[in-house]
């Protein structure tokens, strides 16, 4: 390529009306440059936080309703991890405690005389569960039953006070696996008849299995017990039917995703990026 | 004052219109070129009343509006930064390098929009 380009330079520099070609062709791609010209530059965007946090001082992860997968203990897992990642935020003083029993609350009535309880439907499924057996949860309407908890202002009022009134996390994580199977699109080196390589779209048909992660975070005023916010998020990971990876480790890619946007929930976040300035 | 006069005191106005458009880019261009040298040192309040000044000069200069968004950006000022990027993307619909910068500042913004989540 080079030694075409000398040669094509060459046969310009030979005549002066090549020279004025070559300096007309050169002037031209100058001008190109000088008109496309432009320069990346990395920034930093904030993003203000989703909840006033400032009459809080102490913060406490309540725990949370959650099950569907016997590797991973998802109500441990949600609450050491966004204890570590607080702790590391420095956002609050984060309360270590015990985890509230949510499941046993919910399935007494919130150890109040009258839980609210949103509707009839919702209340009937915890009193069919045998109380020995831990119950199953593979759906978003597996937990409906018992997000009656939540809702109850009494109960969460009495945690505050036990606990100096902090900002209370809560709710629900739904972490299952999933099998699905159908066409996707990879790519795939070939070679053509030159030897040259290209990269073209492939569909192959694939069994693939994974897990969905589901947790909704909700957030409790312990000085009133009232819900302040909540948010949920859905993640989701696929491998290869025949790839072995461990539930747990999952568990922590799916959380690893999710995380910014939990923690943006209580403070102030710097998102990363490139942008192109331009002349 | 006569015809003769008056056409030709019309002729300059006209021919010298595109010389003060140029006269305006030139100058609006110096403004953009010295908003990117400071925004690269990190000095963004600078870059943005540099680049300010520039869509004042050159109101239609793409280029200053797409720089003006990316650093309302950095500085979270994501209103503005909206206003901004539509402000070029009107005068270069076809700017792909503009696109991707509003693209990516979309992703963001979404987020950031993202306020309220589901309630129990």
């Amino acid at each position: 390529m080079i030694a075409r380009l000398r040669k094509t330079a060459g046969s310009f520099r030979r005549t002066a009306g090549g020279r004025a070609r070559l300096t007309l062709c050169l002037a031209l791609v100058a001008a190109l440059v000088a008109c496309t010209s432009y320069t990346e530059i990395p920034i930093e965007t904030p993003i203000q936080p989703k909840l006033d946090v400032t009459p809080f001082q102490r913060i406490f992860i309540a725990g949370f309703i959650a099950g569907a997968n016997e590797d991973v203990d998802a109500n441990m897992e949600t609450v050491r991890l966004l204890r570590s990642q607080l702790r590391n935020k420095g956002v609050m003083r984060v309360i270590d405690a015990d985890t509230l029993p949510l499941l046993e609350v919910a399935k007494q009535g919130g150890e109040t005389s009258t839980p609210p309880v949103p509707d009839q439907q919702a209340a009937t499924p915890v009193a069919d569960q045998d109380p020995a057996k831990p119950p199953v949860f593979n759906d978003e309407k597996d937990l409906e039953p018992y997000n009656h908890i939540f809702a109850n202002v009494a109960y969460w009022k009495r945690i505050g006070e036990e606990f100096q009134q902090p900002l209370i996390v809560t709710g629900a994580v739904l972490f299952a696996p999933q099998q699905r199977s159908g066409f996707v699109q990879r790519e795939q080196e070939v070679y053509d008849s030159f030897g040259r390589r290209q990269v073209v779209p492939v569909r192959t048909y694939m069994e693939r299995k994974g897990f969905v992660l589901r947790p909704t975070f909700i957030f409790i005023d312990g000085r009133t017990g009232e819900t302040l916010h909540s948010e949920t998020f859905r993640e989701e990971i696929l491998y290869n039917a025949n790839q072995q990876t461990p539930a747990l480790s999952s568990y922590f890619e799916l959380m690893d995703r999710l995380l910014p946007a939990f923690l943006n929930t209580l403070s102030a976040q710097k998102i990363k990026g490139t942008r192109t300035l331009l002349k | 004052m006569s015809v003769r006069s008056l056409v030709l005191a019309l002729f300059v106005v006209v021919a010298s219109a595109p010389l003060a458009w140029a006269g305006q880019r030139g100058q609006a261009k110096e403004q953009v070129e010295f908003g990117i040298q400071v925004a690269q040192r990190g000095l963004w309040k600078e870059a943005i009343y540099r680049w300010e000044r520039a869509t004042q000069l050159d109101p239609t200069y793409a280029a200053a509006f797409n720089n003006l968004a990316v650093a309302y950006e950095h500085e979270g000022q994501l209103a503005k930064a909206r206003e901004a990027y539509a402000k070029a993307l009107a005068l270069e619909p076809n700017n792909s390098l503009v696109r991707q910068n509003y693209d990516l500042f979309k992703e963001i913004n979404d987020r950031a929009a993202q306020k309220d989540g589901r309630q129990f």
